[in-house]
């Protein structure tokens, strides 16, 4: 029972990983950027919820989509100002503006709401679903229902939708699209908007287990890890690859000597890299030059 | 009938080699026209130039009576310029059905359907494949949907670069033969690059002939065709021509 009750902790610390993966993955394929400021968005989505709730005393089935609507402006703004101008620069140019981003989101974070943690207001925190010997906290069930919900958005929209069509269509043949007359650059802006609000549900879903605070965004190494894992630019891969280091990561906490946990995210990521370089979903073909 | 597209005195750069030097050129409506030349002569240059994927330093570009040089490419297809790019570019990844129905992306009428239809009635055989990913398609088939996709932007220009690059001379024939009926059933003005000279003249209605960023030579594609240049180096009837003989020296050496 006791692995049953690992599994399923790591599964939904795994979902996070993921989620913070799929905003990676989603701005890697659409515009060949790496976002590196993807956790620390996560980290900012966490403060408007609880800027929301814990202080404006919002109704939390309010503040939750008002939380997702403010982040994707906030992506729309980010790639308009930021992003946009970098357009045709050096890859390494772009990875330092997001890394330096990352930096500035983090001290204005301190700056704005202090850097002591802070818990998240849910009203379903602190209540316990049993299975069997298993407990399951309903905050993780939470993480674990929110994912799969949200999984099952994505799909839906990029697999039947007349705007996430074109937008696979710009990821796969950017040339291509401009020339049938999509919108490529509002297609990014959409990208960045989707990316965002994905990493504000992580934010809202981690927030009750894990007090926020500015720093929580460095998650987003170990999501980074689980991108390259599930192969860099597979959608599925990112929540795969994600969910398998939430799983180790709580099995070597258990059975490893104390610091393996925080250490086997990255001793997976090795490890794959020396047997299956192009990770678990490899879908990039390659390159045309 | 008024020129569809004007060029005046075009010069587009990639970085510091400039690869178009002042070319004007006119596209009545309704015509097919050919633009004639050999590898670098800036053939491909003067399609990105009139679709926007590149910016000309000087001129312009006149379409229907409207500047568009400097525009994105997507608003300059949005207003009916379909640019069929060299090297069948689809979106591999996505369906025949799929493809077509992303070039019909920036309309809103409910005819979307009937144009996917029409296409294939054009092309016949993709109508078997509607399913199966793009990648997957031979690269005739790839050309032929590349074409079909850009008929579903309903276009008044279409501009077509190499349509028969690496296709079969069976192939090359019926995509000549569909680039003729485009344009006396659906009226698409067409600007025809190509290197094969033969499919071109037989094709057009007018010819330009580029050499190193100019036009050099400018007729009705009947009287090029007659033009003792255009058979020598285009169309190879001259025994043994200059060139000829200097690029078999040039490969004798190499070994």
């Amino acid at each position: 029972m006791e692995v049953l009750q690992l599994f399923i902790s790591g599964i939904s610390q795994g979902c996070v990983y993921g989620l913070i993966a799929l905003g990676f993955v989603l701005i890697y394929k659409a515009t060949e950027m790496v976002n590196f400021a993807q956790g620390d968005i996560m980290m900012l989505g966490a403060y408007v919820a609880i800027t929301f709730i814990n202080i404006w005393d919002w109704p939390f089935y309010w503040a939750f989509p008002a939380t997702v609507l403010v982040m994707a402006a906030v992506g729309v703004v980010l790639e308009r100002v930021l992003l946009r101008p970098m357009i045709g620069e050096p890859h390494f140019a772009v990875l330092m503006l997001t890394i330096g981003l990352g930096f500035v989101l983090r001290a204005a974070a301190g700056a704005i709401w202090g850097n002591e943690p802070r818990a998240l207001q849910t009203p379903y925190v602190g209540e316990v679903l049993r299975l069997g010997e298993a407990v399951i906290g309903y905050e993780n069930l939470a993480i674990i229902i929110g994912t799969t919900v949200l999984c099952f958005l994505m799909w839906v929209f990029f697999r039947f939708t007349r705007v996430g069509i074109a937008m696979q269509a710009a990821s796969q043949n950017q040339l291509a699209a401009f020339y049938v007359g999509i919108p490529v650059k509002r297609m990014y802006s959409l990208v960045w908007a989707l990316s965002a609000a994905i990493a504000a549900v992580a934010g809202i879903l981690t927030a009750p287990v894990s007090l926020v605070d500015p720093l929580i965004g460095f998650v987003g190494i170990k999501a980074f890890a689980a991108a390259i894992v599930g192969g860099f630019g597979s959608m599925p891969g990112a929540i795969i690859g994600g969910l398998l280091i939430g799983v180790v990561e709580q099995f070597a906490g258990l059975y490893l000597p104390p610091g393996f946990a925080d250490m086997s995210a990255y001793v997976l990521l090795l490890v794959m890299l020396v047997i299956r370089p192009q990770g678990l979903f490899a879908t990039m073909q390659k390159k045309k030059v | 009938m008024g020129n569809l597209l004007e060029l005046r005195n075009i010069e587009t750069y990639y970085g510091p080699v400039m690869a178009i030097r002042g070319v004007s050129m006119d596209i009545p409506e309704g015509k097919i026209v050919s633009l004639l030349g050999a590898n670098g002569a800036g053939k491909t240059t003067v399609l990105k130039t009139i679709s926007g994927a590149m910016e000309p330093q000087k001129g312009s570009v006149t379409y229907a009576g409207q500047p568009i040089q400097g525009k994105d490419p997507d608003w300059v297809a949005r207003r009916g310029v379909a640019h069929v790019p060299e090297g069948r570019e689809v979106f591999p990844f996505l369906s025949v059905d799929e493809n077509l129905q992303m070039g019909a992306f920036s309309r809103s009428d409910n005819k979307i359907r009937q144009d996917i239809d029409m296409v294939y009635s054009y092309f016949p055989i993709l109508k078997d494949l509607t399913k199966s990913q793009a990648v997957n398609l031979s690269g005739g088939q790839q050309q032929m949907l590349a074409i079909g996709r850009a008929l579903m932007l309903r276009p008044k220009l279409m501009l077509l670069d190499e349509p028969s690059l690496g296709l079969s001379p069976r192939l090359v024939q019926e995509i000549s033969k569909i680039i003729q009926r485009l344009n006396s059933e659906q009226g698409v003005t067409i600007l025809l690059v190509e290197q094969n000279a033969k499919m071109a003249l037989n094709v057009g209605h007018y010819g330009y002939v580029m050499e190193v960023g100019r036009i050099v030579m400018e007729d009705s594609c009947a009287r090029l065709q007659q033009a003792t240049d255009i058979q020598e180096f285009y169309l190879g009837m001259k025994e043994q021509g200059v060139r000829g003989r200097r690029r078999w020296k040039q490969r004798k050496t190499w070994r």
